[in-house]
Order: C-alpha cells, then sequence, then structure tokens
C-alpha cells in the first residue's frame, strides 16, 4: 500500500476527521479537526469526501516523503515553502517541507485517498485529551494512503477562506446568571490575549476578570465545543474539538458554531474579542 | 425542568434530579428527536446538541418538556435497564481512612459498599468513568484534599455521593475501597464503556 513517511513531524501534528460525535454518554468527546472549514475545502479539492481523514499541523514545521505520486492540497494557516489553497501533485518519492506560518496555527494536508490510519469509534481523529484514535506523528512512522474518493479535483485554486479578525460572535450562557451583572459586558468590551498553554482542549485566555456572583460548587454538567468555561481566577477558556465531556465550573456564554473555525487558528498571543 | 442554551447549536436541560436525568436520558436514546446529534447526561443536567440546520432550539425545547413529562410516568429508573455484577478485593488504601470518617468498622464500610444498589446516572471525566448514584448516605465524603497523581485501572472508589471504578490509570481525588479485573473499558468492545448511563450495578466482595 502507498502512503508516506513521516521525516519531521513539527511541533505536533495529527490525524483528523470530522470527529466522533455521538459518544458524550459513555465519556467520549467529539474529537475532530479544530478548524473544520479548512479540513472540508482541503479535502474537496483534492476530490475526497469532505469527512476524510487529513493532517493537521500545529505551527507547520511538517517533512513527509511520498512512496507513490499523489495529489495534495494544504488549507487552514499558510506556510511558506508550499502551494496553498488549490490541489498540488506530488512526484514518487518526493520529499514535501511545509514551513512555519506567519498567522494562523492550524494547516491542513489532504491526500486524495485520504490517511487511511485504522478508525477508532468511527473516527480516524486524535483526541488529546483521552488518547483515543491514532497516535501522535513521530518520525518515522508511515501512514498508508487509501482509495476511496469522491470525483476528481474540478478546481485549481480556491480563495483561501481567510483569517479575518479574532472578533468571534458569542451566545449568553447557558451559566451567565452565575456571574456578577456586568460580567458579560466585561467580556464583550475587553481585548483578551490568548496564553502559550492553549491546545486542542481549549483556548486559555488573559484579561479582564469575569467575577462569579454565586460561589456555590456547580455540579459536573456537559460541555460544548466553544463554550468559555471560568474556573476560579476568572479567566476564561473557551473549549476546542478535543475538550473534556462534562466540567464543574460555570459556562458564561457559547462562541457561535460558525466562528468556531476561527477560533481552531487562534495561536499563542494572538488578541481576541468577543460581540454578541 | 428549565432549560438554557448553551450556544446555537444545543439546549442544557437543568432538571430536580438524578432519576429525571436517568429518565431523559432513557428518553432521548430510545425515540432521539429530529436533528439531535448527542446528549451528555451529567449530575442534574442533559445538555442535548443539535444540528441547527436541522431543527430549531424552540422545537427541541417543546420535545424535551414532553419527554420529561413521559419519563416521569414510567416505572422507576432504578428498576430498568441492565445489571452489571462487578467483583471487588476490598483492600483499597483508603478503607481505614473512611472508616475513620464515617465512625464505622472497616468490615462494615465493606459491607454497606457492597450492599448498594447503584445505577450509572452519568460519565464523564474519561472514557468509561461512569458516576453511580445509590451509595449509603454514611459512605458520603468530600474529595481527598490531595489528589492521587496516579490511580491504577480498576479502582473501586467514592467521592461525594458516587461511586465509580477508574477505567484507565489517572490522576484522581476520590477514595480508593478496592480493586476489581473486571474491565472498565475496552477498545474493541462494542460498546468499549461497560457502564453506560442507565445500566445497574452491584458489587460483590470477593
Amino acid at each position: 500500500m502507498t502512503g508516506i513517511e513521516v521525516l519531521s513531524p513539527g511541533p505536533l501534528t495529527t490525524v483528523q476527521d470530522l470527529g466522533r460525535p455521538g459518544l458524550a454518554p459513555i465519556g467520549v468527546g467529539p474529537s475532530g479537526a479544530a478548524d473544520r472549514a479548512s479540513l472540508r475545502l482541503a479535502n474537496r479539492l483534492v476530490g475526497n469526501h469532505e469527512d476524510t481523514a487529513a493532517l493537521e499541523l500545529t505551527y507547520g514545521g511538517l517533512r513527509i516523503r511520498f512512496d507513490a505520486a499523489a495529489t495534495i492540497a494544504l488549507t487552514g494557516a499558510p506556510c511558506p515553502g508550499v502551494a496553498m489553497n488549490g490541489p498540488v501533485h506530488i512526484g514518487a518519492g518526493q520529499e514535501l517541507v511545509v514551513g512555519i506560518p506567519s498567522e494562523g496555527l492550524r494547516t491542513y494536508l489532504a491526500v486524495r485517498g485520504g490517511f487511511d490510519v485504522p478508525e477508532v469509534l468511527g473516527s480516524r481523529s486524535t483526541d488529546v485529551l483521552s488518547g483515543i484514535g491514532p497516535a501522535v506523528l513521530e518520525t518515522g512512522m508511515r501512514l498508508p494512503i487509501g482509495t476511496r474518493t469522491n470525483g476528481f479535483p474540478n478546481v485549481d485554486l480556491a480563495p483561501p477562506l481567510g483569517l479575518g479578525p479574532a472578533i468571534l460572535r458569542v451566545l449568553p450562557g447557558p451559566r451567565d446568571d452565575w456571574f456578577v451583572s456586568d460580567a458579560l459586558a466585561t467580556l464583550v468590551g475587553s481585548a483578551y490575549v490568548v496564553t502559550k498553554d492553549s491546545n486542542r482542549v481549549g483556548v486559555r485566555l488573559d484579561g479582564p476578570e469575569l467575577k462569579r456572583e454565586v460561589h456555590e460548587e456547580l455540579p459536573s454538567e456537559g460541555m460544548v465545543s466553544g463554550a468559555l468555561q471560568v474556573p476560579p481566577g476568572g479567566r476564561p477558556i473557551l473549549f476546542l474539538a478535543d475538550h473534556p465531556v462534562t466540567g464543574g465550573y460555570p459556562v458564561i456564554a457559547v462562541v457561535a458554531d460558525k466562528d468556531l473555525d476561527r477560533a481552531g487558528q487562534l495561536r499563542g498571543g494572538d488578541t481576541v474579542r468577543f460581540c454578541l | 425542568m428549565r432549560i438554557r442554551a448553551a450556544g446555537s447549536g444545543a439546549l442544557l436541560a437543568c432538571l430536580d434530579d438524578a432519576e429525571q436525568v436517568t429518565g431523559l436520558y432513557r428518553e432521548l436514546e430510545a425515540d432521539p428527536p429530529k436533528g439531535f446529534v448527542d446528549a451528555i447526561p451529567a449530575a442534574e443536567t442533559v445538555m442535548v446538541v443539535f444540528d441547527p440546520a436541522r431543527t430549531e432550539a424552540a422545537a427541541l425545547g417543546q420535545w424535551l418538556q414532553g419527554a420529561v413529562a413521559r419519563a416521569g410516568k414510567h416505572e422507576a429508573v432504578a428498576d430498568q435497564g441492565p445489571v452489571v455484577t462487578i467483583p471487588v478485593t476490598y483492600d483499597g488504601p483508603d478503607l481505614n481512612d473512611v472508616a475513620m470518617r464515617a465512625g464505622l468498622s472497616i468490615d462494615e464500610v465493606v459491607r454497606r459498599h457492597a450492599a448498594g444498589e447503584y445505577v450509572v446516572a452519568f460519565c464523564g471525566f474519561a472514557p468509561g468513568f461512569g458516576y453511580l448514584t445509590g451509595l449509603d448516605p454514611a459512605l458520603r465524603l468530600p474529595r481527598r484534599t490531595v489528589p492521587r497523581t496516579r490511580i491504577p485501572a480498576g479502582s473501586v472508589a467514592i467521592a461525594d455521593r458516587y461511586t465509580s471504578v477508574y477505567p484507565t490509570a489517572s490522576p484522581g481525588g476520590w477514595h480508593l475501597l478496592g480493586r476489581t479485573t473486571t474491565a472498565m473499558w475496552d477498545i474493541d468492545r462494542q460498546p468499549p464503556a461497560l457502564l453506560t448511563p442507565g445500566t445497574r450495578v452491584r458489587f460483590e466482595a470477593i
């Protein structure tokens, strides 16, 4: 079976598809691409079904070798050294070196036919919190390329999805009434800075404290992607795809689904704003 | 029940007790409403994730109201669901501490824990980690003030009003009463979790 060999995985590269929703009752989170729109676009560009497994690069830096000719596409955070947002033909034995993106965080590399690693609970996504799914890419690892496609690539170049300003729409709740009355105004009226310890579980934010009105302990409740959970200390954590299924701190607001992909591109040091 | 919005694609149903949680979860599982994606039962809530392209929050909210009413008319949750018996060796490192704090002998702690009729209220913390209700009130203790950095898989533990079995080795703050060799989580099993919401559980001292 043809495939790729990992020569250098970069800071963090995982296999991701659209995840495994529907397993929360047994304690398994959704996982899947942190920027789903970019994953879908990369797959469309190579004639794959949108939910096909691709590589999710964090801060780029990937070096791989293809043992047979392949068609690939890169989307998401723009990386130097490679053509973005269009199908690229790779020759047998060719090496691909992906640079470090100057903006954004996650770059998606789809290959025609998909990365055919074994499915775990219906998905090929790596969940970095629970450890479910394929192993994180390491030097020397081989990943097979599959044969399942969805027609032929029919565009040469897609307009980049573009990162745009990091202004995320939020919907208040479900526990906004656990906070002081002007906490929501503080959230939408302030700039928050993404801290370095952010990952696929969540984007940790530094900025004005969101003060609580209710100080009792919240019994564990279900969490969703986009939730702004506020631990003691008052700095929110924005949950991404690998968030825990339940949590014991109140959620003041939830980022609108259509802005979640932008949230998945936030990197340490970025400034983010929220709006209602 | 009170329904709270949780973003554009989820509703949080806030219920009165664990019984209602299990009842609503059973209704969702038996006959999922249009656009249903995922349900996360928890201590006093069920988070219902939906696809906004296929249903509206208002319609789903109405369905949830109806489902809670229907579930309330059914027989007690404790009388339904499959029964799993878990053999336990009661030799946990916290037995002595639990006995002292509960004002009971070690034998009495073991007897009361093994005599319980438990129901899996929800899963969380880690895949396959079930929160079992039905713990003897005398055994209710807050979590350890200093969590352990590593608890072996199969550890049978209690905290607050719950008992559980650690499915995989992990950090944790529960009190350890014993251990079992029964696998709580097996990725190659269908479903991989032994303890799913609504399952009734007995512990058997060996």
